[in-house]
């Protein structure tokens, strides 16, 4: 059945925990998940509510096949009302947190209301209990895994928690597990914070039971890992060079966000790349990267872990951070490096091991850096506002600012607002570089137009993985279409959205989506689960859960107006590249979206949409 | 006599594709000069780099697909990046 068929309610506000039978009826027509978690959310909170506020709710699911032999089914979901966007927020994170939770015989569990004091939830297989977290309260992520191992003297155990960020309401926080992977974008982890909820312990030793047919499950499952292993990208560059590889190609197509979007190619980009990261450094010898990584079940282990020169400036004094640890990945290394003019690898991975052990999104610390950069160049912001110079290029700057914004020192607590606010604040909107408030990720659109309609649209605000169409645009998956094209693109982003959708409710790895299509995916899903899994139904729940996403996003108040691009974007030319001159075509891709889609002029879907969907 | 006129280029092998750039380069990339006329798929012939090895080629930052790469002929200047697959996110 690949549904354990129960949750865990846990109101914190009472501090009571309960046990519902999963609505069977709700997983047949939202798979698991993101789908399935976001059902639960949109019928349980009013889309106006105050994301920070008890009356806001947090969902931590998993999907059918989490869990199971499947290939990358370790993903867990964390749905909630972002208080970055204002909009749905849903954060999928690897390691082994989500197995976990299935192995202690529950598919999710939703937490309501809000903690008088600091707690933490023990879950033991069917025990959940809330642990007063006044000793862990004020310590980073890491600290928190430890001691909770520490008290329970299980070194199994596994881990989401909040650190400083999350703690201090930095709209940008997330949840992170197993040390360095997290639920990351949209401000999770604010959410968690601001129920005074400081970690989630699971240990579950019960296994993953009752897969419908397990023979076909095992048939299904190995022909997929093996269509992993023998595809090029999914078998050998991906865990070879990771994510970072996309550095210099990004680059080369000019379509590399660099000082806050003012240009599209960033001249030390080679020296931040999955390249760089594999040569030996001039200062100790070593290589940065140490080697490639794989969370729960997951065949193609695309995972950096990485040791930062001793040496260098931000750790010569902190042995810490000496060890092997997370990153980079190539959306940290941008946003910590591209995008605010910084050249330095050791820097990148400094601020990053920042991000990880005291849970912040790096894209949105990253991208909030270069507004603030670009604010001081213009001499908006100063040295007496920021503490610091704080031109690009400066990895010193960027270095300060990390840990400030992780403890909310200073300037660092305008930095934990993310771009939109800060920007808003000195008078300067345009330059926030964001949708719906949250900020880009690395790709520019102008030198790949599809991208640009798919973060106008994106429901959770700019994002690259809700609808990934670099992979066609660029990449040539599943066949190469034109960058800098703009026919076609609406019914492509459609497509990678709802797919993506399924994928993410599947509980795998959007990543094995450069090999597999859903027709890899639907007889895993079908072997697993009761009912009917057909593609056409697989298709139909992907196409509904972002009907779903949107129309929850549009009672919360956004309307067609937020589907929209920053003007340096839409009106403000590349300045180099193959996309030189052009700037993205969002106005002409934008309305026949919305036809596709099935929805009216104004970006709402219409009663026949929402009829053939059953929304 | 024929007059022998060459070009130079930027030739630059990315991920596993480095291992194929000859002697002398720094980083991934390398100037060379070549004859004039030379095609994308000499280049890639002449280098060794297995031909389903070279996945994303661009010229300058634009695509040049595999039925193209045989007749379109570089030019002084011209920047030749060649991957084999990959992928990120």
């Amino acid at each position: 059945m690949g549904w354990n068929r129960k949750l865990l309610r846990v109101n914190l506000t009472a501090g009571t925990c309960s046990v519902e039978p999963l609505n069977m009826q709700w997983a047949d027509e939202y798979l698991g998940s993101r789908g399935l978690a976001t059902k639960y959310l949109v019928s349980e909170i009013d889309p106006k509510v105050d994301p920070l506020s008890p009356d806001n709710k947090m969902i931590m699911a998993t999907g059918p096949l989490t869990g199971t032999m499947a290939s990358t089914g370790g993903r867990y979901t964390v749905v909630t009302k972002g208080p970055l966007t204002g909009a749905i927020a849903c954060s999928n994170s690897g390691g082994f947190f989500g197995a976990e939770m299935k192995f202690a015989g529950w598919d999710m569990v939703i937490f309501e209301g809000k903690s008088a004091k600091p707690v933490w939830l023990y879950i033991e297989n069917d025990k959940a209990e809330l642990r007063d977290a006044a000793g862990l309260w004020g310590k980073s992520c890491w600290e928190t895994e430890e001691q909770i191992k520490d008290e329970l003297q299980d070194p199994l155990v596994r881990i989401s928690s909040i650190g400083k960020a999350g703690e201090n309401q930095v709209l940008y926080a997330c949840v992170v597990n197993d040390l360095h992977r997290a639920a990351g974008r949209s401000g999770v982890g604010a959410v968690m914070g601001s129920k005074n909820l400081k970690a989630v312990a699971i240990r579950g030793t019960k296994g993953v039971s009752g897969i419908k047919d397990f023979g076909a499950f095992l048939k299904a499952t190995n022909d997929a890992k093996k269509v992993l292993a023998d595809n090029a990208v999914t078998g050998q560059g991906l865990p070879k060079y990771g994510t970072q590889v996309l550095m210099n190609v990004i680059n080369e197509i000019g379509a590399l966000p660099t000082r806050n979007h003012r240009d599209v190619q960033f001249e030390d980009a080679s020296k931040i790349s999955a390249e760089a990261m594999h040569e030996k450094r001039e200062s100790d010898g070593k290589t940065h990267l140490v080697t490639n990584a794989a969370c729960f079940g997951c065949t193609i282990a695309c995972g950096r872990i990485s040791e930062i020169d001793k040496g260098h400036f931000t750790v010569k004094n902190s042995p810490k951070y000496w060890g092997a640890s997370g990153g980079l990945e190539y959306e940290a290394a941008w946003a910590l490096g591209a995008a605010n003019g910084v050249g330095d690898l050791e820097a990148l991975q400094y601020a990053n091991l920042i991000c990880n052990e005291q849970g912040m999104d790096p894209i949105s610390f990253g991208a909030t850096v270069g507004a603030a950069m670009e604010l001081y160049e213009l001499g908006i912001l100063n040295d007496d506002i920021i503490g610091m110079a704080a031109p690009f290029g400066s990895a010193e700057a960027l270095a300060k600012m990390v840990e400030m914004t992780a403890v909310g020192e200073g300037f660092g607590k305008e930095l934990g607002m993310g771009s939109k606010r800060l920007c808003e604040k000195y008078g300067r909107p345009e330059l926030s570089m964001s949708v719906k408030g949250q900020e880009f990720p690395a790709y520019d659109s102008r030198g790949i137009q599809g991208m640009g309609l798919a973060y106008a649209t994106s429901n959770r605000g700019a994002c690259h993985l809700r609808g990934y169409t670099v992979a066609s645009e660029v990449l040539g998956i599943p066949v190469k279409t034109d960058p800098l094209a703009t026919d076609g693109k609406p019914e492509l982003v459609k497509a990678f959205q709802d797919a993506t959708a399924v994928f993410d409710s599947a509980g795998i790895c959007v990543f094995t989506s450069f090999a597999w299509t859903l027709a890899d995916v639907q007889p895993q899903v079908a072997a697993a689960c009761e009912g009917d899994w057909s593609m056409e139904k697989l298709n139909e729940v992907g196409e509904r859960i972002w009907n779903m996403e949107r129309m929850f996003n549009n009672a919360a108040g956004f309307t067609a107006k937020d589907d929209n691009l920053p003007p340096r974007l839409t009106q403000e030319p590349a300045k180099t590249g193959p996309a030189k001159g052009m700037v993205n075509g969002l106005a002409k891709m934008l309305p026949e979206y919305y036809q596709v889609r099935g929805w009216t002029p104004e970006g709402q879907p219409t009663a026949e949409t929402r009829a053939r969907l059953g929304l | 006599m024929e007059t022998r006129v060459t070009i130079r280029i930027a030739f630059k092998l990315f991920a596993s594709l480095s291992d194929y750039l000859p002697d002398g380069h720094r980083g991934n990339r390398l100037e060379l000069d070549v004859d004039e006329g030379t095609t994308v798929a000499e280049m890639i012939h002449r280098y060794r780099v297995p031909e389903r090895s070279a996945h994303l080629v661009l010229v300058n930052g634009h695509f040049v697909p595999p039925a193209e790469r045989a007749r379109r002929r570089l030019q002084d200047g011209d920047e030749l990046a060649i991957w084999p697959p990959i992928a990120g996110g």
